[in-house]
């Protein structure tokens, strides 16, 4: 956005202006199509953070283990379902379909979570 | 905590006035090992900073045997990077008791992320013990992504389900069951219906005065359900063994050591030979306590177990390893 403006800046006030709005709309929509992509949940302390993620259609959701012991993250539903994940182990799904999905740590199961999906 | 606070705990129930019906819960926390006799259903406890006055005719009996847990072969952070070492140093120190146990059981968490070749190193250093026989239950780790098929290879033969078993040793009762498979999302440590029919089953036809000891890895009385440490349906579990005199349950999972006596019951669990976990409630999280390189092996530790016949009395001693 900054280098556009900066390429913008030498045009008309009404070319800026029909710019900056421009890349506003582009720029609002290239944010909302980033968060759309990929979305993190970490793992510390024996819960997931955050508890309750809210994502897009599309999105890949990335877990990362940052405890000292392994965990798991397990649908409920058996939608998805990593293997043990030992300190700074990842595990991504993609999630393509709307809904509310439940999930733990199979070996620990206080841990829960959920990632909804809009 | 200090030294000195360990013992006050242990000295305050040393001096708690117990009755058959009573209700005593005592802590010994890691670093303190703690001799536990029983006698008529009474909970007596002793600081092994006291073992010099220990009565080694009175503690002999018929039968003894160790308990190690939690060994979690694998594991190699900060906590502990060398837990075959320590597991070695548990063994060394079982092989050095004046009163050599029978067998051991191991309560579970053999390996960290049950790998084959986790368990391989802890069979090839549990071959160095006098005693032969290893009865084991699987801990958590142990059947991470297999629901306990491969544990169920190696340690399960003869047993049923996923892994449960009960026998006999000089008169006493042992039964192991298996409280970390097919666990519900937010729920604790599961035995199920099918566990719980065969238990029921199992203790029938015993008779009330022979004693029971029941080992399972997750504790099956609720020492701090936020943190996952407890059973869901211990509570069915333990009426099935309500006839009974006497009765012992020994867990892991919490890499420390607590006992509890409760009506017949006497509940406790063991320290890890790996690495200490917090007091409940005492941490952010149950995960692994980092402590001083010279502190460890005062906080990781084994269980011997005497049982002495005729008087009901099961006298449980927690040594550290350093």
């Amino acid at each position: 956005m900054k280098a556009k403006f900066a390429r913008m800046g030498l045009a008309s006030v009404v070319v800026l202006l029909l710019a900056m709005f421009a890349a506003g709309r582009v720029g609002g929509a290239a944010a909302q199509d980033k968060t759309a992509t990929t979305a993190e949940v970490k793992i510390d302390n024996f819960s997931f953070g955050p508890t309750a993620l809210t994502v897009p259609v599309g999105t890949t959701v990335t877990w990362t283990n940052r405890d000292d012991i392994p965990h798991t993250v397990v649908s409920t539903d058996g939608v998805f379902k990593s293997k043990a994940l030992d300190t700074d182990d990842k595990f991504s799904f993609v999630f393509s379909k709307p809904g509310t999905y439940s999930y733990f740590c199979s070996i620990h199961p206080k841990m829960t979570g959920q990632v909804i999906v809009q | 905590m200090s030294q000195n606070k360990r013992d006050e705990i242990l000295h305050d129930h040393n001096h708690d006035g117990i009755d058959r019906r009573g209700f005593l819960k005592c802590m010994a926390w890691a670093g303190t090992g703690a001799l536990c006799v029983m006698q008529g259903g009474v909970l007596k406890s002793y600081s092994m900073s006291r073992a010099n006055e220990w009565n080694a005719a009175k503690m002999a009996g018929e039968l003894s045997f160790a308990q190690i847990s939690d060994s979690h072969m694998g594991f190699n952070k900060a906590a502990n990077p060398d837990v075959a070492a320590t597991l070695k140093a548990a063994v060394d120190k079982i092989n050095a008791l004046s009163v050599p146990p029978e067998f051991l059981l191991h309560t579970g968490d053999i390996s960290h992320l049950a790998r084959p070749e986790e368990f391989d190193t802890v069979d090839q250093i549990l071959k160095g013990a006098v005693a032969k026989d290893v009865f084991f239950v699987p801990g958590e780790h142990d059947v991470i992504g297999d629901e306990g098929k491969q544990y169920r290879d190696r340690y399960g033969k003869g047993t049923q389900g996923e892994g449960w078993y009960s026998f006999e040793k000089q008169g006493v009762h042992f039964i192991g069951l298996v409280n970390v498979v097919n666990l519900k999302a937010g729920g604790l440590g599961n035995l199920g219906g099918e566990q719980l029919e065969w238990l029921e089953a199992d203790v029938k036809h015993l008779k009330s005065s022979t004693p029971i000891v029941v080992f399972a890895h997750i504790p099956l009385w609720s020492v701090y359900p936020e943190w996952g440490w407890g059973t869901d349906d211990s509570a069915q579990a333990l009426s099935y063994l309500k006839k009974f005199g006497s009765v012992s349950v020994l867990n892991g999972h919490i890499h420390q050591i607590m006992q509890k006596v409760e009506g017949n019951v006497t509940f406790h669990t063991a320290a890890s030979t790996a690495f200490p976990q917090p007091q409940p409630g005492k941490a952010d999280s149950p995960g692994p306590m980092k402590v001083p390189a010279e502190q460890l092996r005062g906080l990781l530790g084994i269980t011997d177990v005497n049982f002495v016949r005729g008087q009901h009395a099961l006298a449980i001693v927690d040594s550290q390893l350093g």
